[in-house]
């Protein structure tokens, strides 16, 4: 089916997140929408979608006009999402949740499991999902949980279907299989919308790319176009994509955990028997899929996660930190960047200025006894805006009103700041423009430069090849192998998914 | 399609659209809204306004001229009763509706400072009652059966008030921490409690009954030398309570604008999550936060059991705990906004019996009262009324709005 969007405009207030954006996606093909976080791609697809209404402009299926009061509307019309956050229901079955919603019913009007077991069965089959109707969702590993996402579009006769930034939760290697997936359902006609903000992916399956930039298509490009090229577009200015370093001269160990295990909140070991340790001068990165204890090794390491019994021991500059409170291990000199800024990096009511005194409310210079050292505050506050290129009207600016990247910078300047000799960075530029992912990217190494430890915990591979010294790669809670940082990105995919290289 | 926009150097629509949101703009359109339901129901309970509608069509304007002598009336007496008396023969008769106002404005204040800290850091102390009974169990005991010099008693019987109500909030806080209990359950309950235990204590002559109460629930007057001296002389009953709460204010202010543990009691209060990340003990800030609480709540019980020159009896908590709720509700939980809401409905209080004497029911200023709190409580509400733009930024209600129904969709 061809797509066709036609001056779509849709603005919230006086910002505009779509300014009449054209798109045409001919059928058959995979289009590729590419554009940092931010940029109106998801408001333009919620748009398609039928969740927002466009202020002004038209929407085409195959040269006719639609228009959608509701995602029900858009799906019988043969329009089929696949959203980063799967829909799914966990404890449900594969056939269930593909049934739920459009339950086929035998002539009593009982729910008939049989007609959605084998509709389940004929798409997997016909395009090589290899998906078992009858396994429950929950037991499944995320890229199955995509198929099944995908099944139950094409369930329902989606002709075309978009994928909302559908790599973010794979391995390499689940991420190559669903590149051959969207290739087999671009074959049979269904045109594909391929939302990302990664390049390497665009480039290995789009026939063709549309770049969209604050709201407006800034050009479209084809795959062969150069990644320096494509990253300048969506940016709006060059970029550089690598970080220069030079080689690692690591020192003391700063940072020893020594068979950590820690349970998660549903008391599920997330962390299993872990030892590593990072030296001054050096960023040992954790890589592995979202989702493989990652999160809980940070939280543990912190203080704010309760560890294991079975734990021997994690100390930083040689003294013990087992049971001490967060207060007590920040002050130990950790700077901690959390994964999500938004929940516990930032309170988004507060000023930057008082933000940045978040955990520094205790003592000097943010503190004078009792009162909190107004002056101080907003003098180190308007320097630090400075330094950290914080983009806001002043330090005064409420932190929920800027921008992924903003915020992140927020973030970083209150932890750079602070006297510290191990920095924790959890995913440091997810949701973050690449204008700010280089600044971010250099302001690391500089910390690592000046002789401090940095435990990098990032699920973008590219990252953590970027970055690294040593690349530790977690699966399942457990670290399969600590590698060097030279290791190819197919050994590390591997590795990624629990093969033990 | 779309052309360059031109723009101006100031965006006076973007300026004007941010003041309306603004909490202040609502809050005095609530208030004004309050007393246009307050007006409808003495309009619709007044006898000539009532006879008048049989012959609307014929003389439209009797209705109207009834119905504004009504609320003509009513409100000039809440007035009367409660800032100026113009009618009064001396000057001290004239003041004495303000004076009134600012001593039933004391304890409303103090209370609504007290809840209102509670808010601010995301808990919802429903508490008010019990605390502040705890509280009058002490300064009562202080008061009535400790002799003590002149100045020191009164002074050692008000901490015992505000020892005595901390001790319930933080006792809340602490299930809070430790256990997870729900304030918003625990406070309740313990209402009822402290509550039962007062009239307990006051049917026993052993414990705080006074020698003369009989089988009644009451207790001693109390001493002299425990009693709260007068601000303006023995002819007014305006007392150092009012002060004590003036008092209260500027130290909330301090406390939740200008002190670093008011910083992490906010900061808990929007992210309890981003605290804990940032070091805060966030269960040690629940306690601390309900004792503070209860500590504001504590300077109300002081007023009341301080202030009488007869005994403490169960009614003498007067419901300031409850309204103390909406006294913070309507000032936005801010040092200024309580002060100025406490007044309100210490106005309310004063005017109460004037506008009784105008033939009118008193219970109508009650109703204006719960209609602003609703108003406010309700921004939606207000914005379809007077077709305001939508707010531009999450407040403190909204927060507790999601706190209290669940994760409410945007």
């Amino acid at each position: 089916m061809k797509l066709e969007l036609k001056g779509i405009t849709k603005k919230f207030g006086a910002l505009v997140a779509n300014d009449s954006i054209d798109l045409v996606v001919e059928s058959g093909e995979i289009h590729s929408l590419l554009g940092e976080n931010g940029a109106g791609k998801s408001t333009l697809m919620n748009v398609l979608y039928g969740l927002y209404k466009a202020d002004q402009g038209q929407i085409l299926l195959d040269d006719k006009p639609v228009d959608f009061s509701g995602p029900g509307d858009a799906m019988a019309a043969g329009i089929g999402m696949v959203h980063q956050h799967f829909m799914l229901i966990p404890v449900f079955t594969v056939a269930e949740n593909v049934a739920l919603g459009h339950e086929p019913t035998n002539k009593l009007g009982v729910l008939d499991l049989e007609a959605a077991r084998a509709l389940v069965r004929k798409i997997s089959d016909r395009f090589g999902f290899d998906v078992d109707p009858d396994a429950l969702v929950e037991d499944l590993p995320v890229g199955v949980q995509q198929r099944v996402e995908i099944i139950k579009s094409l369930a329902r006769d989606a002709k075309v279907l978009v994928l909302d930034e559908p790599t973010a939760v794979l391995t390499p290697q689940e991420t190559d299989e669903l590149m051959e997936i969207m290739r087999g359902l671009a074959k049979s006609g269904t045109s594909i919308v391929f939302i990302t903000h990664k390049l390497r992916e665009v480039k290995a399956v789009a026939d063709k790319i549309t770049v969209i930039r604050q709201g407006r298509v800034v050009g479209q490009a084809k795959p062969s176009a150069e990644t320096k090229e494509l990253a300048s577009m969506m940016v709006g200015r060059d970029v550089g994509l690598t970080v220069e370093k030079k080689l690692a001269d690591p020192g003391k160990v700063v940072l020893k955990v020594d068979n950590l295990s820690v349970l998660d909140d549903r008391d599920q070991r997330a962390v299993n028997n872990v030892s590593f340790d990072v030296r001054a001068g050096e960023i040992l990165a954790i890589a592995g899929v979202q989702g493989n204890g990652q999160t809980e090794l940070a939280e543990a390491i912190l203080g704010l996660r309760a560890l294991h019994s079975d734990t021997g021991d994690i100390s930083i500059s040689g003294t013990s930190v087992r049971g001490k409170s967060v207060r007590t291990i920040l002050e130990k000199g950790v700077g901690y960047v959390p994964e999500d800024r938004q929940k516990n990096g930032l309170i988004s009511e507060f000023s930057i200025a008082e933000n940045l005194m978040l955990n520094g409310s205790f003592t000097k210079p943010f503190s004078n006894g009792l009162g909190i050292a107004f002056a101080t505050r907003n003098r180190l506050a308007e320097e630090r805006v400075k330094e950290f290129d914080v983009r806001a009207t002043s330090a005064q600016t409420p932190a929920g009103k800027l921008s992924g990247g903003n915020q992140q910078k927020v973030v970083l300047a209150r932890e750079l700041s602070r006297e510290v000799e191990l920095l924790v960075v959890s995913q440091p530029t997810r949701g973050v423009d690449v204008g700010s992912v280089e600044f971010i990217h250099k302001r690391l190494v500089d910390e690592r430069n000046s002789g401090k430890a940095v435990l990098l915990i990032s699920t973008e591979l590219d990252e953590v090849l970027a970055l690294a010294d040593r690349i530790a790669v977690m699966y399942r809670g457990q670290i399969v192998g600590i590698v060097d940082a030279k290791t190819d990105r197919a050994k590390l995919g591997q590795m990624m998914a629990g093969v033990t290289v | 399609m779309s052309g360059t926009v031109k723009k101006d150097p100031i965006d006076w629509n973007a300026a004007l659209k941010e003041m309306l949101s603004g909490g202040i703009t609502r809050t005095i359109l609530s208030v004004i809204l309050g007393f246009a339901v307050g007006a409808f129901f003495m309009i619709v309970s007044n006898k000539e306004f009532l006879q008048s509608i049989g012959f609307f069509f014929a003389d439209p304007l009797a209705s109207l001229r009834a119905a504004s002598d009504v609320v003509g009336a009513g409100y000039g007496a809440l007035i009367k009763g409660s800032v100026y008396n113009s009618a009064a023969a001396s000057l001290e008769g004239s003041i004495r509706p303000l004076t009134e106002t600012l001593r039933l404005a004391g304890p409303l204040i103090a209370a609504g400072l007290g809840i209102g800290l509670g808010f601010r850091v995301g808990l919802f102390n429903i508490g008010g009652t019990g605390q502040l009974v705890s509280g009058l169990i002490w300064a009562t005991f202080v008061a009535t059966r400790l002799e003590l010099p002149p100045v020191i008693h009164f002074v050692v019987a008000i901490i015992a008030a505000i020892v005595g109500s901390t001790l319930v909030g933080a006792f809340v806080g602490f299930l809070k921490a430790r256990t997870g209990a729900n304030e918003v359950i625990t406070t309740i309950m313990l209402n009822y409690i402290i509550v039962s235990f007062f009239n307990f204590l006051l049917l026993d002559n052993n414990l705080l009954q006074g020698a003369t109460a009989g089988g009644h629930t009451k207790s001693d007057p109390a001493f002299d030398t425990a009693r709260l001296p007068g601000l303006l002389g023995d002819s007014f009953a305006l007392n150092l309570g009012f002060a004590l709460s003036l008092i209260a204010v500027v130290i909330y202010w301090w406390l939740m604008e200008r002190s670093t543990i008011g910083f992490r009691l906010r900061a808990v209060g929007f992210n309890a999550s981003a605290a804990k990340t940032a070091g805060i003990n966030v269960e040690g800030t629940y306690v601390l936060a309900l004792g503070l609480s209860a500590a504001f709540v504590g300077i109300a019980a002081a007023n009341q059991a301080l202030s009488s020159t007869g005994g403490v009896t169960p009614t003498t908590h007067a419901g300031i705990g409850f309204d103390a709720i909406t006294v913070a509700l309507l000032g936005g939980s801010s040092a200024s906004g309580v002060l100025l809401a406490g007044l309100l409905f210490g106005a309310f209080k004063a005017g109460s019996s004037a506008i009784q004497i105008e033939g009118i029911s008193p219970d109508v200023l009650g109703i204006v009262q719960g209609a602003i709190v609703l108003f406010i409580a309700a921004p939606p509400l207000i914005r379809a009324i007077f077709r305001l733009p939508p707010p531009q930024t999450t407040s403190m209600l909204s927060a507790l709005r999601s706190k209290l129904f669940g994760r409410g969709g945007k």
